[in-house]
């Protein structure tokens, strides 16, 4: 039987963490961190864990602590936000790379400068080429049901990549929200035991892993064994997320349908957003109007054709970004949703709103004022392609 | 944020749904911030600051002449206020015609009960009485569950004392 709480999204994930006792967690204890792990220590310290808990000097050092871990073939964990994700940056690749599990929370924090500590997409938007899987949550239960999620997927032998577990910093990550906590065995029994295939310290399968491979060596192939990789987690992610929701009564994909079936223009969103769409989207429902959204949880891999078949009927289309790719003109996000549509026969209009920056609020006006250009769009009138929602000018 | 983790908490034992947070910047205890709850009977969508709230609490009442405490507020939305002073005295300093003021000397209450103070308690019994949000034995009954998992018998009392005195003494005009 679930357990009722409420707690906030931090200390929700450190649940997760203490429920999935993974074998190391290495972590940076200091700001940029977030309470997280500061929650897991206290587990750990309580002895209710059997982790080995390793506080480093660094970012750089905790994803390296972890990598030195993961290929040893323990199941690892770590957590981190911001200019820490910033810190640890070459040591991502590695670990992707290596082909090592390890999952790791990200609290979305914007990057410096100027010195602002609040909300935005900016950190992971940046890690997005590094080769892990990303996936977004709406809320702090979606955050603790992915971490859970995330171990199976990072795992599986057909995947064997680690996993990044988003969460909106502040806005979801602070504030005390309901949810439901499943009980410590079903989130044991769900996970099961870490079989890691090769590691270093099996002397029956000697292994060499991340060593120099030459000028003629086979790098270029362990790329394309990656993408396949990160291609195989799709099917991973949708099998995992319905065992999940037979488990837990909460189903998982690579995104998720809001009132789709008959709209004719839609958002496509991720994170804490999705929340203050939806909302708008059942105001305009009550007035009649055909409105929907799209909530999306897998970011890499990017669901393209999945995409691309959810929109085709539709008459236009807007894309959410809560980060800017300074030199493109457009969002991430919807860069990918436009790129994913090249090939479609049938397509609707698309735009791109850059919003929340550095914590920018967004109310419901705001995503009004986004459904409001969409039905201008759907009507046949100019709407300006990319455009920034909620910026002082 | 005490105060809000406690009306979240005392929320959820009436099977309410909330969100609480609050919105971070100077991080010394004391310091002037906001906190925002929101409460309902069905789960709750947005994930946005509260720009209209139907119910303003302010714990430190020298902040009314810095700060416009009823900006957003609706007509027939509740100022709750801690201080000595009657509620005509906070309507004419606000300017806040519409809706219903309360006050209640939460420190005094404080310093009495608890022995030190911090408002965050009693002003929740204000707060229960002012507005009829929640049931006061329900949240009765949750201090002393929650605080006796770290409280001395003493300090339970004392809190759940300031709750009630709280809740019988605070003025509505």
């Amino acid at each position: 039987m679930a357990k009722t709480v409420a707690i906030t999204g931090n200390v929700a994930c450190a649940h997760a963490m203490r429920q999935i006792d993974p074998d190391v967690v290495a972590a940076y204890p200091i700001t940029p961190q977030t309470t997280i792990v500061e929650e897991f220590s206290n587990f750990v310290a309580k002895g209710q864990v059997e982790t080995e808990y390793v506080t480093v000097e660094s970012e750089h050092s905790a994803m390296s602590a972890c990598i030195g871990a993961s290929a040893a073939g323990s199941r690892v964990m770590t957590t981190t936000s911001s200019q820490g994700l910033a810190l640890m940056w070459e040591m991502l690749y590695i670990a992707a790379g290596l082909r090592l599990p390890i999952v790791m929370h990200n609290v979305n924090r914007t990057l410096s400068a100027p010195i602002n500590i609040h909300c935005d997409h900016s950190d992971s938007m940046g890690a997005r080429d590094a080769g892990w899987i990303q996936l977004f949550s709406e809320d702090a239960q979606e955050a603790y049901d992915n971490t859970i999620q995330a171990i199976r997927i990072a795992e599986h032998p057909d995947v064997h990549l680690p996993v990044m577990v988003l969460l909106d910093g502040f806005i979801i990550s602070h504030a005390i929200a309901r949810l439901d906590l499943l009980e410590d065995d079903q989130v044991k029994e769900f996970v099961g035991a870490y079989q890691p295939g090769y590691h270093l310290l099996d002397p029956q399968h000697q292994a060499t892993m991340g060593a120099f491979d030459g000028l003629h060596g086979n790098y270029f192939e362990f790329k394309r064994a990656q993408v396949e990789a990160i291609r195989n987690s799709k099917q991973v992610t949708i099998d995992v997320g319905k065992e999940f929701g037979a488990m837990s009564g909460r189903s998982y994909g690579l995104f998720e349908l809001y009132e789709m079936d008959d709209a004719e223009v839609a958002v496509i969103v991720m994170g804490s957003t999705a929340g203050t769409t939806r909302a708008v989207v059942k105001e305009l429902r009550a007035d009649g109007v055909k409105a929907g959204m799209i909530k999306l949880r897998a970011f890499r891999p990017f669901p393209a054709p999945e995409l691309a078949a959810a929109v085709r009927d539709m008459k236009a289309v807007a894309v959410l970004d809560r980060a800017e790719s300074v030199g493109a003109d457009a969002g991430p996000a919807y860069l990918e949703v436009r790129n994913a549509l090249y090939d479609s026969e049938r397509r609707p209009a698309i735009i791109n709103y850059i919003y929340g920056l550095g914590g920018r609020d967004v109310g419901l006006e705001l995503i009004r004022d986004v459904y409001s250009d969409l039905a201008d769009l759907a009507g046949g009138k100019s709407v300006e392609a990319v455009s920034y929602l909620g910026l002082r000018e | 944020m005490t105060a809000a983790k406690l009306v979240a908490e005392a929320a959820l034992r009436q099977d309410q749904y909330f969100q609480a947070s609050p919105e971070y910047g100077p991080e010394r205890m004391g310091a002037p911030i906001q906190a925002f709850t929101r409460i309902s009977a069905e789960p709750i969508d947005i994930f946005c600051g509260v720009t209209n709230p139907d119910i303003v609490v302010v714990l430190d009442p020298t902040l009314l002449g810095a700060v416009d405490v009823t900006d957003g507020m609706p007509e027939g939305g509740t100022l709750l206020v801690n201080t000595a002073d009657e509620p005509a005295v906070i309507r004419e300093q606000t300017g806040f015609a519409s809706g219903k003021v309360a006050t209640v000397d939460a420190t005094q209450i404080a310093i009495d009960t608890i022995g030190k103070a911090i408002p965050n308690t009693p002003m929740l019994g204000a707060l229960l009485k002012a507005t009829g949000i929640m049931d006061i034995d329900g949240v009765l009954e949750h201090v002393r569950t929650s605080f006796g998992k770290k409280f001395s018998q003493e300090i339970i009392e004392g809190n759940v004392n300031a709750v009630r005195r709280a809740y019988e003494e605070v003025k509505i005009g």
